[in-house]
């Protein structure tokens, strides 16, 4: 279970204090699947950044699974099971796919059983298998393998930060699937994805919409994603446009 | 042929050798040799009058390999050592060198090895090349490797040239001369670290129509270490070549990158790269959030880099 309590966020703006998160509270029970959604610049991705560690909060507590995590390392978060899916995947010159997958499972693993995690995300897996994590890789490729690193790393609580971000339109397709897969295996972890796609919605167990760094809205899905279709906070493709109905119900 | 500890210590990181070596062979320990064998397509032959050896191999010899890697255990050991390699036509093989010094004495020790190439019509060469240095000794650890290549019409040579780490003085000298469809491809890795020095200084020129070489070179300077990395490529005919300097500074490393370009021929294409910079802070983040430490991401970014 993840806490958030009174959570605020500013950073420095030309001498002026600028507030990107103000006051945040929720909960995620174990088990569940939240996805955060609302307008760019409302502070998701920032919500994000300070529960994995990479950001430190101004004000307010994070508590995972009844512990202040709060002042914790990003390392130290992430041995207690928090897993981030950057928006923009890292790239490393001489790192191999391999190795990414190895280092996030954090044990050596087989050949096969690196090659699983890439064919999760719809990689041949034997293709990338020894390629670098590098350049070289297109952008939709890179997405992918960081989403097979995240799952090698089998957390309690993986955070998705604009999972869809940079794919085609076939590699959505593979990660609703990704993501349903996920539910099905992991049944007392929790997903927090960070996306205004609304078939990404669809999937969610609860929806928190984020503006202007305020919580405005949180509920079921079935509660809250009615008000949102039409608006920013819930888009239809990877390139923002509504999708024919029969494409709608794939 | 017995090996000591740290004699194998140092065979095993310099050529991964844990055992005597199939195929031809020449190990030299402390200025001698300790153990050699030549193989009925590959001769080697003590120099006279001078440290070294000639490696001589035959024509259309496959698939064989020769190693020729040098340890020095004692301090105060300096040398130079003259190696030819005369390589036939048409054959393919794998020339395993390196050289590891271990001091723990006061005195410098010092190996300057001047390996020369001739490299036959259409064969194919495969070089590996480490230098490491280890023991704690306040005695220096110092490499001046010269590598000279000379290469026939529409030969191939793959160089891997690692400085792994440990050495605390090196001036790397590198020249190479294609003739007509040769390619030469070449991938040094430097690791400075503490007050090391570190220069290589490549001169590579393309005299053939369709000759072609690609140099890159890796560095990472740690500590208070200096790298100097100096890569010339001379386009004399319709040619194509390629350098990149590719350097991570760390702490208060020094490194000076001087690419360089001369092309004397209006069909030669030349391409220059060079980049220094930090590892990136993204990079540890990420391998942060996968439970590596600070130091632990660092490490494998290392490693990945000159791997």
């Amino acid at each position: 279970m993840l806490q958030i309590k009174n959570l605020s966020f500013a950073v420095d703006d030309l001498g002026q204090e600028k507030e990107i998160l103000r006051n945040v509270s929720l909960e995620i029970p174990d088990g569940k699947l939240f996805v955060i959604t609302g307008p760019n610049g409302g502070g998701k991705s920032t919500l994000a950044k300070l529960i994995a560690g990479i950001e430190k909060p101004t004000a307010g507590q994070i508590i995972f699974n009844g512990e202040d995590i709060t002042d914790l390392s990003i390392t130290e978060r992430a041995k207690k099971g928090i897993a981030f899916a950057f928006q923009q995947p890292v790239r490393f010159k001489g790192i191999q796919v391999a190795d990414l997958i190895r280092l996030a499972a954090g044990k050596e693993l087989t050949i096969g059983e690196a090659c699983a995690y890439l064919s999760q995300v719809g990689l041949c897996a034997k293709d990338y298998i020894h390629r670098e994590v590098n350049a070289n890789l297109s952008g939709g490729e890179l997405k992918r393998i960081e989403i097979a690193s995240v799952l090698a790393r089998k957390s309690m609580l993986t955070l998705f930060d604009e999972p869809e971000a940079g794919i085609d339109l076939w590699s959505f397709n593979n990660l609703i699937e990704v993501f349903r897969d996920q539910r099905k295996e992991i049944s007392d972890r929790s997903i927090l994805i960070i996306s205004h796609q609304e078939r990404i919605l669809n999937i969610a167990d609860e929806i928190v919409v984020l503006e202007n760094g305020s919580l405005k809205q949180q509920g079921e899905k079935n509660d809250v994603l009615p008000d949102l279709i039409g608006t920013a906070s819930a888009v239809l493709d990877c390139q923002g446009n509504r999708l024919p109905q029969k494409e709608q119900e794939c | 042929m017995q090996l000591n500890e740290i004699q194998l210590d140092l065979l095993k990181e310099i050529a991964d050798i844990t055992d005597i070596p199939t195929g031809a062979y020449n190990i030299r320990s402390d200025s001698q040799s300790i153990g050699r064998q030549s193989s009925a397509n590959i001769d080697i032959v003590p120099k006279e009058g001078i440290s070294g050896i000639d490696i001589f191999i035959k024509p259309n010899t496959k698939n064989e390999t020769v190693h020729i890697p040098v340890v020095i255990t004692k301090s105060g050991v300096k040398e130079k050592v003259y190696n030819d390699f005369f390589i036939g036509d048409n054959a393919d093989v794998e020339i395993v060198a390196g050289c590891g010094i271990d001091n723990c004495g006061a005195h410098d020790s010092q190996h300057d090895g001047i390996h020369r190439f001739y490299v036959g019509k259409n064969s194919r060469v495969r070089y590996a090349e480490k230098h490491y240095g280890s023991g704690s000794g306040s005695g220096k650890r110092i490499l001046n490797p010269v590598t000279e290549v000379y290469m026939e019409d529409d030969s191939y040579c793959e160089m891997e040239m690692v400085q792994i780490k440990g050495v605390d003085d090196t001036c790397r000298t590198t020249v190479a001369e294609l003739k007509k469809g040769a390619k030469l491809v070449v991938r040094e890795r430097l690791m400075t670290h503490d007050v090391q020095q570190a220069e290589s200084v490549y001169t590579v020129s393309l005299n053939g129509d369709g000759s072609s070489a690609d140099i890159v070179s890796r560095g990472v300077a740690r500590d208070d270490s200096y790298q100097k990395l100096d890569l010339k490529i001379v386009g004399n005919a319709a040619c194509k070549g390629h350098t990149e300097c590719d350097s991570i500074i760390m702490d208060n490393g020094k490194i000076l990158a001087v690419p360089a370009l001369e092309a004397n021929n209006v069909d030669a294409s030349l391409v220059h790269e060079a980049a220094i910079g930090k590892i990136a802070g993204e990079q540890l983040i990420k391998l942060m959030t996968l439970g590596l430490t600070e130091a632990e991401a660092e490490e494998q970014i290392i490693n990945g880099f000159l791997r």
